[in-house]
């Protein structure tokens, strides 16, 4: 068994692999981006606790975008999918029985979502949201379609790659992370000024999941891997008074 | 042999985007689909302290407010105590201490009703002024910014307080003070969060 993590300070985030906050391209950034520098702080016990989820707060087939808004004997249309992997921290230890949320446009790039005027058509028996717990290893899996490319007012011929939206709480507060998936081979990757927000190559690989053949359940649905990393925490080998003393 | 440190990088952020609300309040984007939402009630109905409302809206850089944004709140009870199991205390049954909000769509208002949360020990044994935890994600925000919700009733403690005093600019300080004020008898506190610009609220990197 793998120990779980040792209470302690986060690893400092490292805000170069991360997109900054002003990125010109991504024009809505240039309004909501702080003009100021952010104030670094040392963990104290706001942020190394977060809330805990359990069972009770979501029922088992909340991971299954097939069925959760499908009529009864009906499916939504578009390409099935698994998507599924890990949720570990910078240790690469597992995060077990942590909530992770996905949202997603449809195969059309429709969201069900009031504010979405697009083109393309609302999916009667898809919904686009989806929750689960991680399991003891830090496993979690979802059921859904492949989300189609949609067009969006940024330049005015601006497409999103299909992407699945990600949110993962981990332990601590301070681990709180939103990304979004994309598909590996996907030639809206690289035009993307979202995706173009990540200054390093190597993060963005990060966020492309895999085609994962071994994964598929054959003349069903084929699978994505995808893993997700949450900031470590140093064991507490030296204590440096995180509290009380 | 060269020794290697064989550690993981962090997933990337990426920004909300518009429709979060899809995924993490599906009521607001005009469906239902969950048994039930997580985040409408922060602290149960046990919970101990003065209930307190606190509103504000989020503002960019040109002064217009923000209508997609998702706020998440994590605080301590009354006693100053997290419903973490690393806090072998405990807290009142129910009490979860985390919130999730979504703006009005038209006018960009949140809220949010809690109890007004109790010093929390900070690191060297420095006690901090009471606080909630506030997260931030919306369209065009790369990575959920963070900040603190403090109360101008807790003057001294706030004076005390060791991460407020992390801020060299005095005068930041003041954009994390929410005001109270009465409304039928009920506290509510106004925190309205400036993105960018003229009175930019302090965001840390925790």
């Amino acid at each position: 068994m793998t120990k779980p993590p040792q209470p302690g300070d986060f690893y400092q985030r490292d805000r170069r692999w991360h997109p900054p906050a002003l990125s010109q391209d991504y024009k809505t950034s240039v309004a909501r981006s702080p003009k100021f520098p952010l104030i670094s702080l040392e963990n104290t016990a706001s942020e190394i606790t977060g809330p805990v989820f359990g069972q009770n707060d979501i029922n088992a087939t909340d991971n299954d975008l097939l069925n959760n808004f499908a009529q009864p004997g009906e499916s939504p249309i578009g390409e099935r999918i698994i998507v599924h992997g890990r949720v570990l921290d910078e240790n690469a230890r597992p995060i077990p029985n942590t909530l992770v949320e996905i949202w997603q446009a449809n195969a059309s790039g429709r969201y069900r979502h009031k504010k979405d005027t697009y083109l393309g058509a609302l999916d009667p028996n898809f919904g686009g949201c989806g929750r689960t717990l991680t399991d003891e290893n830090g496993c979690y899996h979802f059921r859904t379609v492949k989300p189609g490319a949609y067009p969006w007012r940024n330049w005015v011929n601006d497409w999103r790659p299909a992407h699945i939206h990600v949110s993962v709480f981990g332990s601590g507060f301070a681990q709180r992370l939103i990304t979004q998936l994309y598909f590996e081979g996907d030639p809206l990757i690289a035009r993307c000024p979202i995706v173009n927000t990540i200054p390093d190559p190597a993060a963005v690989e990060m966020l492309v999941a895999r085609i994962d053949m071994n994964a598929a359940i054959p003349l069903d649905t084929i699978a994505y891997r995808f893993d997700i990393v949450l900031r470590g925490r140093r064991s507490t080998l030296f204590e440096n008074r995180l509290e009380g003393n | 042999m060269r020794q290697q440190l064989e550690y993981l990088k962090e997933t990337p952020s990426q920004t909300a985007g518009p429709y979060v609300h899809i995924g993490l309040a599906p009521g607001a984007a005009g469906f239902e689909i969950y048994g039930q939402e997580l985040g409408w009630d922060i602290v149960g109905p046990n919970a101990k302290g003065e209930r307190i409302r606190v509103e504000g809206v989020v503002t960019d850089g040109t002064g217009s407010p923000v209508k997609d944004v998702l706020l998440e709140a994590w605080q301590a009870n009354a006693d100053g105590i997290y419903a973490h199991p690393e806090h072998p205390d405990e807290v009142e049954e129910g009490f979860r201490g985390w919130g999730r909000v979504i703006t009005n769509f038209e006018t960009g208002e949140w809220g949010f009703d809690t109890v007004k949360p109790g010093p929390v020990m900070g690191r060297g044994g420095q006690m901090m002024a009471p606080h909630v935890n506030l997260w931030i994600v919306a369209r065009g925000i790369n990575v959920g910014l963070n900040t603190r919700i403090y109360f101008d009733d807790e003057a001294a403690a706030n004076a005390a307080d060791p991460v407020l005093n992390v801020i060299e600019w005095e005068r930041r300080r003041a954009t994390l003070i929410a005001k109270r004020e009465l409304r039928d008898g009920l506290a509510v506190y106004r925190f309205d969060i400036r993105l960018q610009g003229e009175d930019e609220t302090v965001f840390f990197d925790i």
